[in-house]
């Protein structure tokens, strides 16, 4: 019996276990090496096939959940991870700051992320946030004598620690108004007594602590100064695979356990989307540090992605899922070229440090090129295709807000292109302040094999991984 | 007749002390540690209210979980405030402006 429902969790047993093995490993060796983190990336990879080929179900009196969504999440959690892990380490390694807790810290995050994308109660949500969230906090302070760095890390945490409190106070409240923690049996209390007093009161500070953790306008102030001083490789991190968890997590219980009251979430919903489409857009206007303007460029991304979560349903659901995984390979490439990307042994962080890199560096300048431009929304970009699922979820919600709300989304992107053709312009025709070092080969990998999905592969993928998305969203229709 | 009202105003309270604690002292991160302690523990105060109100045990549990948080919550913390006063030897978080915020 306990067995039965433990192998809906394999996916967490085996992260679990793998890491406290790593623990010890890596306490008795004390630096990482490719053994050692070999070891971590073949543990996710072994995560992330549990999670595909496993059972589904519900276990652990309903505070877990396997089914397609979390499997569909899982195995782009676990392999973002693992890109993670290897950039970031190769990273430290250049400046000599190599540690073996990295590799776990990026474990304990995923397992975390794992758990709220299979959340099915508010404790387990709660859990799985905490778990991934504090990984987090530790991670943006990981260069122990950075400045930046560790105020990053502290800023992260005062402001993380008050959304886990706002979603903490909404999930008690939504206890004690709904009579249960589990899903199903809000979604009943919600069918019956209706969405108001006490669980809508919860429901809107449960909304605001998940926005914290998505950097949803308008609870986005930490985004720019976190990514600003987190180490690069990181922050690639954070723009990427914690996104996708909470916004599979929001759906989950906007749907499973307040579907019936979705006239009342949608409008916050599409609120909080417009509102971080227009912050990401204008703030990001003023921008010379390439990590802040990415900041306010994955805040305007999540505002697309909330919109497509508002039109709800199957459609609604598959919008945000294709949306989140087309924008993770875009980021995760982004960071990659930052990664990369020195001179004179200092990184390359600010849009003049840019410039001229198409006659120093081509291939990397071509591969920002394609990010920009993909971010931007033009085709064939896999930013296109990623817009184009949103806006016509949002059209076909059948809601006159709704496609009002897309037409508010379109203008937008039009103010944001100016900032990512500023970029553009500034690496093609500017002339190159000097000469910039040679790139980091795991760095131009990354940025290469993301370049080329971005520009051509996106769409045979999309091809094979849009029927996989429905069937993962037909749980939240 | 101290009834489940009366603890949910006591929580609410303790909550929204907490959170002006963290927006409007601007000083010490001290004090923003305590104002997240105050967050979870009028949380704490809401789960047990609601779990003896409803004959649920499940409340007490959450409870548990979030005692528990909350102390690896503080040792993070901690841990990062350290790092941030060795590389300033200091700690008010009026100088915590390398970066704009």
């Amino acid at each position: 019996m306990f067995l039965d429902q433990l192998s809906l969790a394999w996916p967490e047993v085996i992260l679990g276990v793998g890491v406290l093995v790593l623990i010890v490993w890596g306490a008795f060796q004390g630096k990482s090496n490719a053994v050692f983190n070999g070891a971590a990336v073949l543990l996710l990879a072994a995560a992330a096939i549990a999670a595909v080929v496993g059972p589904h179900g519900s276990a652990f009196a309903g505070g877990m959940i396997a089914d397609p969504i979390s499997a569909f999440a899982k195995v782009f959690i676990y392999g973002f991870s693992a890109v993670a892990i290897i950039l970031s380490d190769r990273w430290l390694a250049r400046r000599g700051e190599q540690k073996f807790e990295l590799a776990i810290l990026v474990i304990l995050a995923a397992l975390g992320m794992g758990v709220m994308a299979s959340a099915g109660d508010l404790i387990s949500l709660y859990m799985g946030i905490e778990l991934h969230s504090l990984a987090l906090y530790v991670l943006a302070a990981f260069r122990r004598d950075d400045a930046k760095g560790s105020e990053a890390g502290l800023k992260y945490f005062v402001l993380g620690a008050l959304s886990s409190g706002l979603l903490l106070y909404g999930a008690s409240l939504i206890y004690g108004f709904a009579g249960s923690t589990q899903f199903p049996e809000i979604a009943a209390a919600v069918a019956e007594g209706g969405a108001e007093g006490g669980v809508l009161f919860g429901l809107v500070f449960l909304i605001c602590g998940i926005a914290f953790k998505v950097s949803a306008a308008p609870f986005h102030m930490w985004t720019p100064d976190v990514y600003e001083g987190a180490p690069t490789p990181i922050v690639g991190f954070f723009a990427a695979a914690p996104k996708l968890a909470a916004m599979v997590l929001l759906a989950r219980v906007l749907s499973e356990a307040f579907g019936s009251a979705i006239d009342e979430w949608r409008q916050v919903i599409v609120a909080i989307a417009l509102l971080s489409i227009f912050v990401g857009a204008f703030a990001g206007l003023a921008q010379r540090n390439l990590k802040r303007l990415w900041a306010y460029s994955s805040i305007a991304n999540i505002g697309y992605a909330l919109l497509g979560l508002a039109a709800g349903g199957e459609a609604g659901g598959t919008a945000m899922l294709l949306f989140m995984v087309l924008y993770m390979v875009d980021v995760t490439g982004f960071f990659a070229c930052l990664c990369a990307l020195n001179r004179d042994g200092k990184p390359m962080e600010t849009i003049d440090d840019m410039a001229g890199l198409v006659k120093e560096r081509p291939g990397l300048a071509l591969a920002i090129t394609a990010f920009s431009l993909s971010a931007l929304g033009l085709p064939p970009f896999a930013g296109f295709w990623a817009k184009f699922y949103v806006f016509k979820a949002a059209i076909g919600a059948g809601e006159t807000y709704m496609v009002w709300a897309a037409v508010l989304g379109l203008v937008g992107s039009v103010v944001a292109a100016f900032y990512y053709l500023r970029l553009l312009k500034v690496m093609w025709m500017d002339p190159a302040p000097g000469a910039t070092d040679k790139p980091a080969f795991e760095g131009k990998a990354f940025a290469y094999v993301a370049a080329v999905f971005s520009f051509l592969a996106c769409m045979p993928f999309l091809y094979f991984i849009e029927p996989v998305a429905k069937a993962a969203a037909a749980v939240l229709g | 007749m101290i009834g489940l009202t009366h603890y949910l105003t006591l929580a609410a309270i303790l909550f929204t002390i907490g959170v002006f604690g963290i927006f409007v002292n601007r000083k010490n991160i001290i004090v923003i540690l305590m104002s997240i302690e105050l967050i979870l523990l009028a949380v704490n105060i809401n789960l047990v209210a609601f779990s003896v109100y409803l004959h649920d045990v499940v409340g007490q549990i959450f409870a548990m979980f979030v005692l528990t948080v909350a102390a690896a919550e503080a040792a993070v913390g901690l841990a990062i405030l350290v790092t941030f006063f060795r590389n300033r030897g200091d700690i008010a978080v009026d100088d915590a402006s390398v970066m704009k915020g």
